[in-house]
């Protein structure tokens, strides 16, 4: 099986370079941590997994080629611990996430229907109901208008200054990113027109 | 048993010339003699015309122009103002439509307003709506939208308009002026506020939205208009061209953004038997035009802002304009003019702010989109 076979050179390797002494780790254990001791900690994406390393302090900027080696290091040591770990989730789990995913999209429609965005009574609907003409899918792309290239969100705040005429959101408004949201999800599995793969800059 | 070509050649000639002698009698005295020079043309240049051919009389009566334009009346068409504070961008929209109808040379005959004067329907929208509206120097015939109308049904409009139906006759043809945004009863059982009402109605993409109607919907009111629809057309022959002014297109485009009539096809049944009839409307925000039957529909273009073309159900004779720029306020939207033929039918040109003027004729329409066909856009709508 594939699977154990990339397990296996992982574990190889890990075991390789802990051996080459190139590694020095003091545990790779869950729950560990770096006390006083003034060593760097590197703790994985699932907030648990970390290597303890003894040759490094902990404001020490590493080497390029140190600095893969424990990054191997770390993921050789998540695989290990996590590989016959399926992701488990029960069908709660899954409720929770679609209700957090509705309430996000729902938020997001309730703003783009809000004229108190801006400041002369548009709402966002009114040029594109339904997110009609919004058009996710392109971006990033350069928006000719803009003079640079764009983001939705960009263009979102563009259009909340200048046809709504209000006041720019803040990059992390939670407004913001539920509108992003609703629009994306708006517009997904929408017949996607065939220009819109061609990188069609914001031209008329 | 298929026929012969030449038996088919033989009934066409019979056709023609039966046909000929039919049309001599109708032709004026400049048309006989011009017919009577044509052959004798024919005469002399030896086969230039078939000489079986009877064909003389439509060369001549085309030349004669029945094609030529009657009289012009311009539009100006959901204005969509709110309160000049709130937003100044609207009026200054009204303001110039205003400006391009009154520089009209020669004047139009009067000018339409398409609907969906206010934006919520407030008494002060209706008031500046009616100011902006005074500067015009032609008449001004109104129509309502539901934006007008929604917040009280109808209270404040009719005190500043008049009946939200009604016709005239002008140079021979019958205008009809509906209002087709009548709906179920929706307000009642949740008991909204004339505000909640009105938004309900104002938001296009509601999807709890009720399709608009002409002989439905809460109360008697579309009872009555429709009553009243059936007894003014009874009253007039079935040769008079009629034009009909609606806010909803009399024909079912797009339902999730009511682009749409419910009844459409009812309203369409009582104008079958007319030979001539022509369909203005509004709401749509975007050159439109369709062709159902007997009747020609041509969409009118908003002052304030231009909606995308729906998904599904665009007409196949509508050419799209391509995307609206959302850099400039006036792209895509504008006003325009109608001109109305002497065979009853009616053109029409889309004035479009920031872009050339669009021309779309009875003739694009009844050839199925062959003939007289309007610029295609560079750029695709999308």
């Amino acid at each position: 099986m594939k699977g154990k076979f990339s397990f296996g050179v992982l574990m190889l390797l890990s075991v390789l370079l802990f051996l080459s002494g190139r590694v020095n780790i003091t545990s790779a254990v869950e729950g560990d941590d770096s006390k006083k001791s003034d060593k760097k900690v590197i703790t994985a994406c699932d907030g648990e997994t970390k290597l303890v390393l003894n040759d490094v302090k902990s404001n020490e900027v590493m080497t390029r080629e140190k600095a893969q080696e424990v990054a191997s290091m770390l993921l050789a040591t998540y695989q290990q611990q996590k590989k016959y770990q399926a992701t488990k989730f029960t069908r709660r789990d899954s409720l929770i996430w679609e209700r957090e995913l509705k309430a996000m999209i729902e938020e997001g429609y309730k703003w783009f229907h809000d004229p108190s965005l801006g400041t002369n009574g548009i709402s966002c609907d009114m040029c594109h109901p339904d997110a009609a003409d919004t058009h996710p899918e392109t971006y990033p792309k350069f928006q000719v208008q803009l003079k640079k290239i764009a983001l939705l969100r960009d263009m979102i705040n563009w259009c909340i200054e200048n046809p709504m005429e209000g006041k720019p959101l803040d990059e992390s408004d939670p407004r913001l990113k539920a509108m992003e949201a609703y629009i994306i999800w708006a517009r997904a599995n929408q017949d996607v027109r065939p220009h819109a793969k061609i990188l069609n800059p914001g031209k008329r | 048993m298929p026929k012969m070509p030449s038996e088919r050649k033989e009934e066409q000639y019979l056709k023609e010339r039966e046909k000929f002698f039919e049309m001599l009698p109708k032709l004026n005295r400049r048309q006989f003699l011009k017919v009577a020079m044509a052959s004798a043309a024919v005469a002399l240049a030896k086969n230039q015309f078939p000489p079986h051919s009877f064909q003389l009389v439509e060369a001549v009566e085309a030349k004669q122009g029945k094609t030529e334009v009657k009289f012009r009346f311009a539009y100006i068409s959901d204005t969509h103002l709110y309160e000049r504070k709130l937003n100044e961008r609207f009026v200054r929209a009204a303001l110039k439509a205003v400006q391009d109808v009154n520089a009209l040379d020669p004047q139009p005959d009067f000018v339409l307003f398409g609907g969906d004067l206010a934006q919520l329907g407030q008494p002060e929208e209706l008031k500046l709506g009616k100011e902006i509206l005074s500067e015009l120097k032609a008449k001004v015939y109104m129509m309502v939208g539901e934006h007008d109308w929604y917040l009280d049904l109808g209270e404040k409009w009719m005190e500043l308009f008049g009946q939200p139906w009604y016709s005239f006759d002008h140079k021979g043809v019958h205008f009809i002026v509906l209002n087709s945004v009548l709906v179920d009863d929706y307000w009642t059982e949740t008991k909204m506020t004339p505000m909640e009402r009105m938004k309900f109605m104002a938001q296009l993409d509601n999807p709890k939205g009720k399709p608009f109607t002409v002989g439905r919907g809460y109360g008697d009111v579309g009872k009555r208009q429709f009553e009243w629809l059936k007894q003014d057309l009874a009253k007039i022959s079935k040769d008079t061209p009629i034009v009909v002014f609606s806010h909803s297109p009399l024909y079912k485009y797009y339902k999730p953004w009511n682009f749409w009539t419910d009844d459409a096809e009812e309203v369409q049944a009582l104008l079958r038997p007319f030979k001539n009839v022509t369909v203005i409307h509004g709401h749509t925000h975007q050159p439109v035009f369709n062709k159902i039957g007997n009747i020609n529909f041509y969409g009118m273009l908003s002052t304030a802002w231009p909606w995308p073309y729906a998904p599904t159900g665009l007409p196949k004779l509508t050419i799209k304009m391509n995307r609206a720029d959302p850099f400039d306020q006036f792209d895509g939207c504008g006003d325009g003019t109608v001109e109305v033929l002497t065979n009853g039918k009616a053109d029409k040109i889309y004035n479009l702010w920031s872009r050339e003027p669009m021309k779309v004729s009875a003739r694009y329409l009844e050839s199925g989109g062959k003939e007289d066909v309007p610029p295609l856009p560079l750029d695709p709508s999308f």
